[in-house]
Parts: C-alpha cells; sequence; structure tokens
C-alpha cells in the first residue's frame, strides 16, 4: 500500500504538442493518501485511461513525476512499481486454470510454493472462487473471467495500488451490482489504494471515497461524492453528475442579486458585480427547483415519469430547466412560475462557481 | 396431424448437387470405376476386383515413394511452422511498416507454382545459377542434378522460400487479434517473454496454426509442380514424390488401372490424416 502523487503531469501521444487539444492529459497534480478508494470520472476520451495507464507504467508520461510515497517512480517498468490493474475486457490466461491463474503472478516473482498455495485459497475464498479453482478459466462467465482478474492483483499482499479500469463494461447488469458491492467489501477488508476509473457516475460516486471528475485532459473538481452533487465547481460536473443534471440558466448580477429574466433570484450571499466578469449562469439541480405562484416565469413543456419520481420539463430564462416532483405533487400546466432553493443556487462565471452554491463552503 | 408437405426445396438444392456431381462425384467415381478394371484401349474393359489395390500396397515403388513424402512433409513442417511463428512474431503490430511486411510477405505467394519452379532450377544451377556458383564458391560440391542430398536440399529450400509467408500471414493474423491488454496484464503479472508466448500467444493463434497444418500438410502431400520443374523427380527417382510418380505411371506409362488405384488410396491417406489432425487439434475446446 502507498500514498500517490502526481505532479504537475502532462501526456501527449503526439511527439510535438503544440496547441492545447494535443495533450491528452494537461497538468494534473494529485494526492492521494494510503488506503484510500478513488474514483477517476469522466466521459469517453477525457483522458481518464491515460493517466490511469501513466500511474501504472504502461505509458510514460511526457513531463511531471509520479510519487508512490515520496519515491519517485516516474521512470520504472509496471513490474517495479508493483502495482495491480483491472482492465476493461477481462484478461484471463486461457490454457490455465483458475488456480493457475491466480497463482502466475506469484510464481512469475518466485514466491514459493506453500505461500503460494496458501494466497490463492485466501484470495479465492474472499472471490467465492474455491469451487472452480481445477476449472479451465476459458469455460467460465464474463463476471467469473473479471473476478480472475481482480484476483490476480488481490494475491499479491505486498501491491502499492489497485487500478479498475472500466472492470464492469462487460457484466451483466445483474451481476454489475453484485461484483460492485465485493470490491468495496474487497476494499474494506484489505485496505489497499484503489483507484477505479469509470463514466458511469453510480459506478464512481458508490464506490470511492472520493471522485476526480475529468474533462478533456483536465481535472474539474475532486471531492466527496456529496460535494460533487451539492456544490458542483464546474457547470459540466453540474451536467455530468446527477440524473437529470443540473440546470444552467444565463443570468446577471445585479444589485448583490441575480436576475433571470428580470426576475429577482435569492441567494445566501451577496455577490457584488464589479466582482464578477465573464458570461454569467446560474446553476440549480432538478431537486431544488419547485413549482410557485410568483417566481421566474417558465412554461411546462413535458412531463416523464420515472416510476419513484416525476421529471417535468420547462422552458425558462432562455433555457431548459428540469424540476422534479413527489408523485403528490401537483403539477401546473402551460405557464407557471419556478422558485430555486437559495442554499442550493450557485453562480458561474465562464462555467467555473463563484458563488451561492451548497452548504459545504 | 396435418403436415403440409413441399417438396419445392429439392428444386432449389439441385443446382448445387448437379454442380457437386459435376465436379466431384462423378469424376471420384470415375476414377473408382478405372481402379477395379483393366483396360488394353480401345475402351474394353475387364474386371479385375482389388488387384490394383493389392499389387500397389505391395509395390515397392509405391512405398518408396510414399516413404520420401512422408519424409518430405515431415521435413517442411517440421520447418515452416516454426519458422512462420517466429517471423510473425517479429513483425510490427502497428504503424507503416506492417503493410510492407504483408506486401513482402505476400510476394512468394503470388507466383505461379510452375514459374517458382523454374525460378529455382536456374537460380540453383552450379555454373549460372547465383546459389549453386555461391554454395560451389564456398567450397561445397554442390549439383543437385546429379547429387540427391542437394536435390532434396533446394527442394525443401525453395519450398520453404514459397509457403513459408503462408504460415506467417495465418499466425500473424492470429497474433493481431490478441487485444493489447492481454500484453499489459501480462507486464504487470510479472511474466517473461516466454511466459507470455507460451500462456498468450501460442493459445491465441491455436485456431490459425491448426488450419496452417493442415494447409502445409495437404499442400506439401500433394506437391507436384515445383519439383517437377526444378528436379523432374530426379536425380534418379530421389525427388520423386507420390504425385510425380502417378503421373509417371498414368500419363508416361498409360496404365489407368494402377494410377486410379494409387489416386484413390493417396486420396484416402491425405483425408484420414486430416481428419486425425483436425480432432487431435480440436478436441480440447470441446471441454
Amino acid at each position: 500500500m502507498a500514498k500517490i502523487g502526481l505532479r504537475k503531469l502532462r501526456h501527449s501521444y503526439l511527439t510535438n504538442p503544440t496547441v492545447d487539444a494535443d495533450w491528452a492529459v494537461k497538468e494534473i497534480d494529485i494526492d492521494w493518501s494510503d488506503g484510500g478508494a478513488y474514483a477517476l470520472l469522466g466521459p469517453s476520451g477525457c483522458g481518464k485511461t491515460t493517466l490511469l495507464n501513466i500511474i501504472s507504467g504502461l505509458l510514460t508520461p511526457s513531463e511531471g513525476r509520479i510519487l508512490f510515497d515520496e519515491r519517485d517512480v516516474t521512470a520504472l517498468a509496471p513490474v517495479e512499481r508493483n502495482i495491480a490493474q483491472v482492465f476493461q475486457f477481462p484478461v484471463i490466461y486461457d490454457t490455465m486454470t483458475v488456480y493457475d491463474n491466480l497463482a502466475f503472478p506469484l510464481r512469475n516473482r518466485g514466491v514459493d510454493k506453500a505461500r503460494v498455495d496458501r494466497r490463492v485459497r485466501e484470495i479465492a475464498t474472499l472471490l467465492e472462487l474455491d469451487d472452480m479453482l481445477s476449472r479451465r478459466a476459458a469455460g467460465l462467465t464474463a463476471d467469473g473471467k473479471q473476478k480472475i482478474s481482480m484476483g490476480r492483483g488481490l494475491v499479491r499482499d505486498d501491491v502499492n495500488v489497485m487500478m479498475f479500469d472500466e472492470p464492469l463494461t462487460v457484466i451483466d447488469p445483474h451481476l454489475k451490482w453484485k461484483l460492485r458491492s465485493k470490491l468495496k467489501e474487497l476494499h474494506q477488508r484489505v485496505r489497499a489504494t484503489m483507484i477505479y476509473v469509470t463514466h458511469d457516475q453510480t459506478e464512481a460516486l458508490t464506490f470511492a471515497d472520493q471522485v476526480v471528475v475529468m474533462r478533456e485532459g483536465e481535472v474539474v473538481q475532486i471531492g466527496t461524492p456529496v460535494e460533487l452533487f451539492e456544490r458542483p465547481a464546474h457547470t459540466f460536473v453540474g451536467h455530468f453528475i446527477g440524473s437529470p443534471g443540473m440546470n444552467v440558466l444565463p443570468c446577471r448580477i445585479r444589485d448583490g442579486g441575480a436576475f433571470v429574466d428580470d426576475c429577482h433570484v435569492p441567494l445566501v450571499e451577496k455577490l457584488v458585480s464589479q466582482d464578477v466578469a465573464g458570461q454569467l449562469e446560474l446553476g440549480v439541480r432538478p431537486e431544488f427547483v419547485r413549482f410557485v405562484d410568483d417566481g421566474v416565469p417558465a412554461q411546462v413543456v413535458r412531463i416523464a415519469d420515472t416510476g419513484r419520481h416525476r421529471v417535468v420539463e420547462t422552458r425558462a430564462g432562455g433555457a431548459r430547466v428540469f424540476v422534479l416532483c413527489g408523485d403528490d405533487e401537483v403539477i401546473p400546466e402551460g405557464a407557471t412560475h419556478l422558485a430555486f432553493d437559495p442554499a442550493h443556487t450557485g453562480i458561474y462565471a465562464d462555467s467555473w462557481l463563484i458563488g451561492g452554491g451548497g452548504p459545504a463552503q | 396431424m396435418n403436415k403440409t408437405e413441399n417438396q419445392r426445396a429439392w428444386f432449389f438444392v439441385a443446382p448445387v448437387l448437379v454442380l457437386v456431381a459435376f465436379n466431384a462425384l462423378i469424376p471420384l467415381m470415375t476414377v473408382v470405376n478405372y481402379s477395379v478394371q483393366e483396360t488394353f484401349g480401345n475402351n474394353v474393359f475387364f474386371w479385375q476386383g482389388v488387384g490394383w489395390f493389392e499389387q500397389l500396397l505391395h509395390s515397392e515403388r509405391f512405398q518408396a515413394a510414399l516413404g520420401r513424402q512422408i519424409v518430405f512433409t515431415a521435413i517442411i513442417l517440421a520447418i515452416e511452422i516454426p519458422l512462420g511463428v517466429a517471423i510473425a512474431l517479429t513483425m510490427p503490430r502497428k504503424g507503416p511498416w506492417v503493410s510492407v511486411c504483408l506486401v513482402l510477405m505476400a510476394l512468394p505467394l503470388l507466383i505461379p507454382w510452375n514459374v517458382v519452379g523454374a525460378m529455382w532450377n536456374i537460380f540453383a544451377l552450379p555454373e549460372i545459377g547465383l546459389l549453386g556458383r555461391a554454395i560451389n564458391a564456398l567450397g561445397i560440391d554442390y549439383n543437385m542434378t546429379q547429387q540427391p542430398l542437394a536435390a532434396w536440399f533446394t527442394t525443401i529450400l525453395m519450398d520453404v522460400w514459397h509457403w513459408t509467408s503462408l504460415v506467417v500471414l495465418l499466425a500473424y493474423a492470429g497474433l493481431i487479434s490478441i487485444p493489447d491488454a492481454y500484453y499489459q496484464a501480462a507486464e504487470i503479472d510479472g511474466a517473461r517473454p516466454w511466459a507470455v508466448f507460451r500462456y498468450i500467444q501460442l493459445p491465441k493463434m491455436k485456431q490459425v496454426l491448426t488450419i496452417a497444418i493442415l494447409l502445409r500438410f495437404i499442400d506439401s502431400f500433394m506437391i507436384y509442380t515445383e519439383p517437377f520443374v526444378l528436379t523432374g523427380g530426379g536425380p534418379g527417382n530421389a525427388t520423386t514424390f507420390l504425385s510425380i510418380d502417378l503421373v509417371k505411371v498414368a500419363l508416361g506409362q498409360f496404365d489407368l488401372g494402377p494410377a486410379a488405384a494409387m489416386s484413390l488410396i493417396y486420396f484416402i491417406m491425405t483425408l484420414l490424416a486430416s481428419w486425425v489432425f483436425y480432432t487431435v487439434m480440436t478436441k480440447n475446446d470441446a471441454r
């Protein structure tokens, strides 16, 4: 186990990157503590897998350093870094039995037979694979194979960090949930530092103590699931996390208050118009919007029933605004007004949060 | 139960039946027909029974040709399969060199078989051929028109040159279908190059290698054109393989009965060997 530090990390797949877009990973500084569970969350192509491969040593970064317990490992190969990685598609050694698959990383490192046997059986029990140890790994189902991939990482008790690159992509939905809770349980038992890459917010939010949201090679926000939900630092985080995502409406700042469509929106803190520059927007999650008699004028467009609650799509202030309603609430038809909960309304300048927002300040 | 009977399907299958009949069944049955009869021309036939088969199986000439054939096939398989895999392993997986390598590899396969024979014939001539001159210049007495060993050496070298590419291309196709994640996982698991080959590359190449071995076995077992052009089966009978012997019997001596019997034995041997080999190679997959 180790704590991990990334220092001014940059990577480009091109030999001579010039413009900003040439960089797959743009200047990242992160510190992860020993034994934590972290998630890298972001849409496809945001650089999260690149970042993961840099940490594991499969890729050498163009610039910057990687520290394991303050030791610089940037130049070390994956074997020397002593890490484990589980890939999107289960990697198993087809011709070997489940037992041999699990024993493989230990045998390659010359661990003695008795110890190999003990570790393999221990991990097989942990993963509930003990009754199929003598079977050929090729015949297993996708989730069984993925368990073996995890097992090959877990058998070594000295791994610095375990990494997961979208490990549940090929798993059936009903097994996803099982495997995910298994993963969480494993983390609590072995207390290894774990990094989990995914584009699925549910996976990230349920697995990780801390989530790193990435976009176009940059880290947009690092925080606990609650922080990301209640106080998105960037409109992208607001959009990406939550279903439906955060509503974003153009607004103006006047006399210390926010105005949408010349209608005053109360905030918890005062903003002075001189302090703000750039394109201003107001962000509020659908959970914190209500229908009222007097407020921001809106037009109800359509209603979708998701079972648990109803999602009402409205138009207000020149933008699309979603409202979440409980089953017993009365939804007005046609023209109506909206009110935003001041404690959960944030103001964004050029997409970055500058004021207002949730209670986690 | 009222089951609707509809015989129209036969109508659609008929063209295939006709085609198969004309390109396989009828020629094969003609051969069977010849193999049990004796003829002295003028389309007059005498019933012979299994006489030709008995005579053939006891004939030293046939046994010698078969022996040469088996040794030849064994040697070229032992060379071409490992060599093909080795070359495929050194080929790049990505980048501009991939197409260059593929085209270079495909070139020998594009050359007509008798041209290959003629090329190597001239190439190996001791007086004017580059290969012949070069070997003799090294102080080794080499003349494939007179020395059986030299003739064998040249024939095998020619076959390796001509057909290793096929094994390379098949093995390469198997190799590039392995996702990067396998190599990355092996790297993380601390696997050494031999283990990567043994546990990742070889298992993933198994299917295509089965095909490669089968194709090379059948092709080399039936080899005719290239040694015929290169050595004409000589010197003496040193490189007279089964096909060459068969043509000598059928067209040289016009012994249609024995030639037909020989064809059938030859055909059954090839079929049997292929079947046994395929069954053994694919047996484990079922489990």
